[in-house]
């Protein structure tokens, strides 16, 4: 019931306060969605949407900071991990046939 | 960044777990608050993954299953009047009143209509003068800004010929009726991503100083939600309590004002009886005054639903609030799938039976 889809707004139609309509691109396929509850969103801002109404923007900055803070801790552990995989080979080797 | 494929990424996901194992000194017990979430919980394999140090409940986050069914029994009569139209969510749809379902009457030659959102409804309205459309507002607080349009949208048309019965619930106050529950498990919330997009979290905080209980606020995502499960973990290990945000892509403390500001034109807050809990204070939302020609239950008041006594069998209530997980229901999987469901939860695609009934391979490693 709570599904909400990120979707790409690609054209407003009607910016009216009540009836304000856009486009919104959902991975190619275009969708006319209401607006009334983010009408600030601009063309190329995402919004998410939850039975075809805009219920709020999502912040890409936000959503880069976290995931490249999250994609630095995936490097720092392989870096780790290769770091104790080089320092062992000859365990390892020991285990082969 | 499309915000869907990258908050999937295996490896990282995999990084989160071993995070989440690392930081854990003993099993927590988190619950997620959102039928959504469970889906993605049980999909991803994340509650299998982190067994041994973290359990899941799954709370009453599915709309439908709470849905009392005195209000269902209600659009079913009005279902089989002439010139009648009722509309709703193909969820709703589905899910059984004491005897059969919206779907069930459909087949009887009832007007049931499945939309995919409110004001699809009220188009409904505009193309069919000739008849009563009912829309049946069903949801959390995500869903209610859209009804709440809905309303707007046919007062400015002048629709007389459209009508909601609405049962909107809401999260908090059952999240405070769990905690205070004499067989709580709960030690810290997974809140819900969509509900805090339009509310905020700012109302959290009263219940995270009262119960000293973690709320952490997560998405949907598989990323989002080892992020959110990590953000708890981290609290209750340190022995805090507070409100952290871990979707903040979506989710401000203050939420959408728009959004909040067309649901209190149209609604206010009211008592709701809650499907397996029973009456929660400030549970539900009501239509205002103003808005009192839209309202289902003053328009067809004539319309008497007959109480009819069901030996119901099943245990939604036990499921809804934690207490036991699907599988240890008797009757999962064998006396009720989702083919012959007992219940809602079994019905509902984001009901928690259904999930683990559709993952259940899964769940044996
Ligand atoms: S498995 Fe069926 S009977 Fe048991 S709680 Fe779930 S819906 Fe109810």
């Amino acid at each position: 019931m709570c599904l909400g889809v990120p979707g790409r707004v690609s054209a407003w139609l009607d910016r009216d306060p009540l009836f304000a309509r856009a486009n919104i691109e959902f991975d190619g396929i275009q969708r006319e969605c209401h607006m009334a509850c983010v009408p600030e969103a601009e063309i190329g801002d995402y919004v998410i949407i939850h039975a075809g109404v805009a219920i709020c923007l999502v912040d890409q900055a936000e959503a880069r900071r976290v995931f490249d803070e999250l994609n630095r801790l995936n490097l720092l552990a392989e870096l780790e991990t290769d770091v104790v995989t080089e320092a062992t080979p000859i365990e390892s080797k020991r285990d082969e046939p | 960044m499309k915000f869907v494929d990258e908050f999937r990424e295996p490896e990282l996901a995999l990084r989160l777990v071993a995070q989440i194992r690392e930081t854990a000194t003993r099993r927590w017990v988190l619950m997620d608050v959102c039928g959504g979430q469970t889906h993605s919980l049980l999909r991803y394999g994340i509650e299998v993954a982190l067994e041994d140090c973290v359990e899941l409940i799954h709370g009453p986050g599915c709309p439908v299953c709470v849905t009392s069914c005195e209000s269902i029994d209600f659009a079913l009569q009005l279902a089989m009047q002439p010139h009648v139209i009722v509309a709703s969510f193909g969820d709703m749809l589905r899910v059984p009143g004491s005897r059969e379902s919206l779907l069930d009457v459909r087949a009887r030659g009832g007007r049931v209509q499945m939309v995919y959102s409110p004001m699809d409804a009220v188009e409904l309205a505009r193309n069919h003068p000739d008849c009563q459309v009912v829309f049946f507002a069903v949801g959390f607080e995500t869903t209610a800004p859209a009804t709440a349009l809905a309303a707007l949208h046919a007062e400015q048309l002048g629709l007389d010929n459209f009508s909601m019965l609405v049962t909107h619930v809401r999260v908090l106050p059952a999240m405070e009726a769990l905690l205070l529950s004499p067989v709580n498990r709960v030690q810290a919330f997974l809140a819900a991503g969509h509900v805090c997009a339009v509310t905020g979290f700012a109302e959290y905080d009263v219940l995270v100083d009262r119960f000293r209980v973690p709320v952490v606020v997560t998405g949907f995502e598989p990323i989002d939600l080892l992020q959110g499960i990590l953000g708890a973990v981290q609290q209750l290990e340190a022995g805090g309590h507070c409100v952290s945000n871990c979707y903040a892509r979506s989710v401000s403390r203050e939420g959408n004002i728009n959004a909040q500001k067309t649901v209190e034109t149209v609604y206010e807050v009211a008592d709701r009886d809650w499907r397996g809990f029973g009456s929660i204070r400030n549970g539900g939302l009501i239509l205002r005054d103003r808005f009192e020609r839209f309202d289902s239950e003053k328009r067809f008041a004539t319309i008497q639903v007959n109480p009819i006594s069901v030996v119901n069998t099943c245990l939604s209530s036990e499921v809804l609030s934690g207490q036991i997980k699907p599988p240890q229901c008797p009757y999962f999987g064998n006396a009720c799938t989702p083919d012959s469901p007992l219940g809602a939860p079994m019905v509902s695609s984001e009901g928690a039976c259904a999930a683990y009934f559709r993952y259940q391979w899964l769940q044996s490693k």
